[in-house]
C-alpha cells in the first residue's frame, strides 16, 4: 500500500502506541483487501459496546488502546450498550454487570467518542453527505448509509472502526469504489408495503434470495413508490441481518439509483414471498410474555405515534421502548414519555432487545423488528411474533 | 526452506509448526480458558495451540473471534505465530490486537506439524529449520 508520510509516522508509533496499532489494523485489512491507499474518513460509528458481546478481554483491549494515548481524529459515535445507562437497575441488570459496561463506555469516553450508545447516529448528527467516506459498524446503519445516504463505508467491526477513529483513514476498497456499488441484481417487488413489518419482511425475503446466490449481488429494487425513513431503517436491518447485505438501490427512492440501469438478471418477489417471510418469522405459540419497539432504535415520529396509542391505557406485559439517548430527551420535552411511562412501559435507552443481557428472562419476544427476531431466537432462544407496529402495541397491552 | 508470504502482523518469533488444512474459528472453535481447540470434528480436536507456530488455510466464524486471540495471549496460551494461506479479518485483527506475528500467501501444504518454524511477520517470511 501506498501510505503518506503521516500515515508512515503512524505506523512507526510516532504518534503513540493506539495509533500505530490502529495503522497497523488498518495496513493489514488494506493487505489482505488489495486496497492501493487509505482514504481519509468523515466519521466512525463503533460496535462493540454491550459488555454481554465484548466481554473482560474486548473491555482490556479497549482500556489498553485509552492508555496507549488512543484519541478519535473524527465524529465518532457507539453502538447500543447492553443497557440503559442512567436507569439499569430499573430494567433488571446484574451491578456486576452494570459495572463492566460502565468502564466499557469510560474507556471510549476517554478516547473523545461521543458516547450515544445507539444504532441510528444519523438521526442525531452523525449523519455524513452523499459520496463521503466514513467508517461505520453496525450493520444496519452501515446499510443506511451506503444506500439511503449515498455515504460510502465498509462493513466494519468494532476493531477496524476504532482504528479507522484513531487515524481518520480507512483502506480504500470495496464499497469505497464504486465498481463495487454497482447492482447486480433487478428486484420487481410486486406488493403493496405498508410499515416497518412488511419492510421487514422484504429484507428477510430478499436477504435469503440474495445470500444464496454466489457473490451476493446488491439488489436494484423496483416497483417501491416511495418509503419512509423508518421503513428504509427497517428495511436496511432486515436486509443486512438476513443476507449480509451492505447496500441497495431503490429505483426513485435512494440516491444512486438513478445512475444505473436495472440489471437484466431479474428476481421477483410478491406478497405471498413477503407472508412466507412473516409466518417464518411468526413462530410462537404461546402468548408474548416481552414485547419491545426500537430495533433499530425508534425515531421521534415513532414515539408520537407510540404516546398517541398508549395515551390513557395500561400495558400488561414487560414493554421495552428502545430509542437513543438523544431521541429520548426530545421526546422528553414534547411530553410523550410521561405518556408512554403512564401507560406501564419502560424506556430502556442506550441499548436495545438485541444487545442487552437477557436471556433465560423471557419465553416469547413481540415486535415489529425482523432483525430482533433473528437474534432473539439465536442469541437467547426466545420464540417470536412478528407483527405491525400497532399489533405490538396491542400485545402488550393484552 | 525459506518461504516468501505478506506481512499481515508485526514481529517474529520461533515454535514448533501444528497444523491444519481445515479452517479455524477462535470464537467458538478454541477456549480462551485451556488453549485448546474444541470445535467437534476438528483435525485438531483437543491439542493445544499454546507457543506453536498455527498454520491453517484461513480463519472463519465470529469476529468477536479476534478477542479470543487477545485472551489467549492474556492468558499465556496463543499461538506463538500463525502462518494462513490467506488472511481474513478476523485473525488478521486478532493477531494485531495480540500482537502475535501472522504472515499469509504461504503454500501451507509444504509444512507440516512438528516441524520447527522461525516467522519473520516483519518481512513477510517462513523459515524451516
Amino acid at each position: 500500500m501506498e501510505l503518506t508520510p503521516e500515515e508512515r509516522q503512524m505506523l512507526a508509533g510516532e504518534h503513540g502506541p493506539a495509533t500505530k496499532k490502529a495503522m497497523e489494523i488498518l495496513v493489514a485489512l488494506g493487505t489482505i483487501y488489495g486496497a492501493d491507499r487509505m482514504l481519509p474518513v468523515a466519521s466512525a460509528q463503533i460496535s462493540g459496546v454491550s459488555f454481554d458481546n465484548l466481554g473482560e478481554a474486548g473491555l482490556e483491549w479497549l482500556a489498553e488502546m485509552a492508555e496507549g494515548g488512543g484519541r478519535v481524529r473524527v465524529l465518532t459515535t457507539l453502538n447500543p450498550a447492553g443497557m440503559d445507562i442512567e436507569n439499569w437497575p430499573a430494567l433488571g441488570i446484574d451491578p456486576a454487570f452494570a459495572r463492566s459496561q460502565q468502564r466499557v463506555i469510560e474507556a471510549y469516553a476517554r478516547m473523545g467518542v461521543v458516547t450515544t450508545c445507539s444504532c441510528t447516529p444519523y438521526l442525531f448528527g452523525n449523519l455524513p453527505r452523499f459520496g463521503e467516506h466514513i467508517a461505520w459498524a453496525e450493520s444496519s446503519a452501515v446499510c443506511y448509509a451506503n444506500a439511503v445516504l449515498g455515504a460510502r463505508t465498509n462493513r466494519e467491526g468494532g476493531p477496524s472502526a476504532l482504528a479507522a477513529a484513531l487515524t481518520g483513514r480507512t483502506p480504500r476498497y470495496g464499497l469505497h469504489l464504486d465498481e463495487s456499488r454497482r447492482p447486480g441484481l433487478t428486484v420487481r417487488v410486486q406488493a403493496d408495503l405498508r410499515g416497518t413489518r412488511d419492510f421487514g419482511a422484504l429484507g428477510v425475503a430478499l436477504g435469503r434470495a440474495v445470500e444464496a446466490r454466489p457473490g451476493k449481488p446488491i439488489p436494484y429494487l423496483r416497483g417501491i413508490p416511495q418509503a419512509s425513513l423508518e421503513e428504509l431503517k427497517s428495511f436496511c436491518a432486515s436486509l443486512a441481518t438476513y443476507g449480509g447485505l451492505a447496500m441497495f438501490h431503490m429505483e426513485g427512492v435512494t440516491p444512486e439509483s438513478g445512475l444505473y440501469d436495472p440489471p437484466a438478471e431479474t428476481l421477483t418477489l410478491t406478497r405471498r414471498d413477503l407472508d412466507e417471510a412473516i409466518r417464518s418469522l411468526d413462530s410462537a405459540a404461546g402468548e408474548a410474555d416481552f414485547v419491545s419497539l426500537g430495533c433499530p432504535h425508534l425515531s421521534l415520529a415513532e414515539i408520537q405515534r407510540l404516546a398517541e396509542r398508549l395515551a390513557g391505557r395500561r400495558v400488561r406485559k414487560t414493554f421495552w421502548i428502545t430509542t437513543s439517548r438523544p431521541v429520548k430527551r426530545l421526546a422528553d420535552q414534547m411530553g410523550y414519555t410521561a405518556v408512554i411511562e403512564a401507560a406501564g412501559a419502560v424506556f430502556a435507552v442506550d441499548t436495545c432487545c438485541v444487545v442487552a443481557p437477557i436471556r433465560g428472562r423471557f419465553h416469547v419476544l413481540a415486535t415489529d423488528s425482523a432483525k430482533a427476531c433473528y437474534y432473539a431466537a439465536a442469541k437467547n432462544g426466545f420464540a417470536t411474533r412478528f407483527l405491525s407496529f400497532e399489533q405490538v402495541i396491542e400485545e402488550a397491552l393484552k | 526452506m525459506i518461504l516468501v508470504g505478506r506481512k499481515i502482523s508485526p514481529g517474529a518469533a520461533t515454535g514448533e509448526a501444528l497444523v491444519t488444512a481445515m479452517g479455524i474459528s477462535f470464537y467458538g472453535g478454541v477456549d480462551p480458558a485451556s488453549g485448546r481447540v474444541v470445535e467437534k470434528g476438528h483435525e485438531l480436536e483437543g491439542r493445544s495451540v499454546a507457543g506453536k507456530v498455527l498454520v491453517f488455510p484461513t480463519g472463519k466464524g465470529s469476529t468477536v473471534g479476534s478477542y479470543t486471540l487477545y485472551r489467549l495471549k492474556k492468558a499465556g496460551l496463543a499461538p506463538a505465530a500463525i502462518v494462513n494461506a490467506e488472511a481474513e479479518p478476523i485473525t488478521a485483527v486478532g493477531c494485531i490486537l495480540a500482537e502475535i506475528p501472522c504472515v499469509d500467501h504461504i503454500p501451507i501444504e509444504q509444512l507440516a506439524s512438528g516441524m520447527r518454524l522461525r516467522v519473520d511477520g516483519e518481512r513477510g517470511l517462513v523459515e524451516a529449520e
